[in-house]
């Protein structure tokens, strides 16, 4: 079971209108470092529920997904 | 050579979009529904699950309810709606710039000059409910053939989630044993008319002659004809275009039944400021203002009158409104209104007149747009008419809401 949690995001702009993120920070405090974005394009959440730009992306060794819904971004966390 | 039309429908498109918003209802009958404490509690959409217990879109929730006990009504989200309509428009257009809408869940698309780059229509059409799927989480019905309305038919065949191919060497078989009123444009008056001369499938249809048709259903008895042949030429459109408009209208179900005429006068002035605030958003007149009223009874009468001059003035239509109220329901109770500007010039194109009235009518007109400017900077209720203070829970009905879209009309493209 997994529900959709907002979380923060720092990202870069680029000029050619590409957003790539690079930090999480959780609702509790914590912030996550994204070492790589393996992938990027349009999708649906079917498990948390939403759309937009999913970003496959490797925090600390696991792959994870994180949504741009504009205008904001989450992750199908775990319940 | 033939054209490669195809028709996408995006299934139980208002009760999908709610299931993929809030995956723990994607296994329950569910229903998307009007709110019912002001009285616009019908079922709008429904998912496979409901429907598999018979319920029905259009029936009232108690209705609903007593067909399936475990039924969850879920309210309507318009802009999610629209949103998922433009993304999937934007998947259509990958694929070719003939991309014409028919309401917010379904499109036509002519991909016969592009099937050299994207394979054939059965592949392009697999290819764009896969992304469908992927991309926006709900799934579509595509029928794939040599015209709009046998697409449509194919689209409508199997569901959900399936292509089907309606070739010209197949309509025998597969499109001739349907039911005539399967076709499009084919409602209820017009097979009761059919099956009086044992008209019952769309193959009878395509067997009778034509000039019997036309006798029974006027003009309209040739263009069905043609249809059931498959012998429509009509062209897909290109993406973005803008359909001509032929008549703006809104309408509304009050939360009680309206008795007097202060009531009555309140949603009057409430419809038609919309209407004729649409009507200068895009620089039309009206010529003719049609009143429709639902009474307590259900019973749905239409009275339309007409200006001596075109105008978009709300108080202009206001007062025609009224008097039409006034001539025809007085007596009634009303439990929906509706006011309708058919008769539509463009503005510019518009006679200019000598005559005192027009100067006072464009002057009215004027301060209407002066209202739709402070409106559109600092909100609606930033100003409003003093009759609209009498009675909140009326005035404030629907104002915020968007007016939806319907499919427009098959013919206006002249086929």
């Amino acid at each position: 079971m997994r529900k959709k949690m907002f979380v923060e995001v720092a990202a870069n702009f680029y000029t050619n209108g590409v957003i790539i993120p690079f930090l999480i920070k959780w609702k509790d405090g914590t912030v996550y470092e994204i070492d790589r974005v393996l992938e990027m394009r349009k999708a649906a959440s079917l498990k948390a529920g939403g759309v937009g730009t999913r970003y496959t992306i490797r925090v600390k060794g696991s792959i994870t997904y994180l949504f741009y819904e504009e205008p904001k971004w989450f992750v199908e966390a775990k319940v | 050579m033939n054209r490669i039309i195809l028709h996408s429908d995006m299934n139980n498109f208002y009760a999908n979009v709610e299931c993929l918003y809030n995956p723990s209802l994607r296994n329950k009958p569910i229903a998307v529904a009007g709110d019912p404490k002001i009285r616009h509690g019908i079922v709008l959409a429904k998912n496979d699950l409901a429907k598999q217990y018979g319920v029905q879109t259009g029936e009232p929730l108690w209705m609903a309810e007593q067909k399936c006990k475990e039924i969850v009504f879920v309210p309507p989200h318009y802009e999610r709606y629209f949103l998922f309509s433009r993304m999937a428009q934007e998947i259509y257009s990958r694929y070719t710039d003939q991309v014409e809408p028919f309401g917010l869940d379904e499109c036509w698309l002519d991909v016969s000059g592009s099937i050299g780059l994207f394979g054939s229509g059965k592949t392009i059409a697999d290819k764009i409910r896969r992304q469908i799927k992927d991309e926006l989480g709900i799934t579509a019905s595509i029928g794939v053939s040599y015209n709009k309305i046998f697409a449509k038919l194919g689209s409508d065949m199997r569901k959900p989630d399936a292509t089907t191919v309606i070739a010209p060497n197949s309509i025998r078989e597969k499109i001739w044993p349907l039911p005539a009123g399967d076709l499009l444009f084919v409602g209820q008056a017009t097979r009761r008319k059919l099956s009086r001369y044992y008209i019952n499938t769309i193959g009878d249809l395509a067997r009778t002659d034509p000039q019997l048709l036309v006798r029974l259903l006027g003009i309209n008895g040739d263009k069905l004809w043609r249809f059931a042949n498959g012998m429509d030429i009509s062209p897909v459109s290109q993406y973005g275009t803008k359909t001509w408009i032929k008549s703006i209208g809104n309408s509304t179900t009050t939360p009680r039944d309206l008795e007097s005429e202060e009531e009555v006068k309140i949603i009057l002035y409430a419809l038609c400021e919309k209407v004729s605030a649409r009507l200068r958003k895009h620089c039309l007149s009206c010529e003719t203002v049609q009143l429709s009223v639902r009474d307590q009874n259900f019973i749905f009468y239409e009275r339309q009158g007409k200006f001596d001059y075109p105008s978009c003035a709300t108080d202009s239509i206001f007062n025609l409104a009224l008097k039409l109220y006034r001539q025809n329901f007085s007596k009634v109770l009303i439990r929906s209104l509706g006011v309708r500007a058919c008769r539509l010039a463009i503005q510019e194109q518009e006679q200019l007149s000598l005559l005192p009235e027009v100067p006072k009518m464009q002057k009215r007109e004027q301060l209407d747009k002066t209202i739709d400017w402070l409106r559109s900077r600092y909100g609606y209720f930033a100003i409003q008419r003093g009759i609209m203070l009498m009675d909140k829970s009326l005035a404030y009905l629907s104002q915020q809401s968007p007016s939806p879209i319907y499919p427009g009309s098959f013919f206006k493209q002249g086929s």
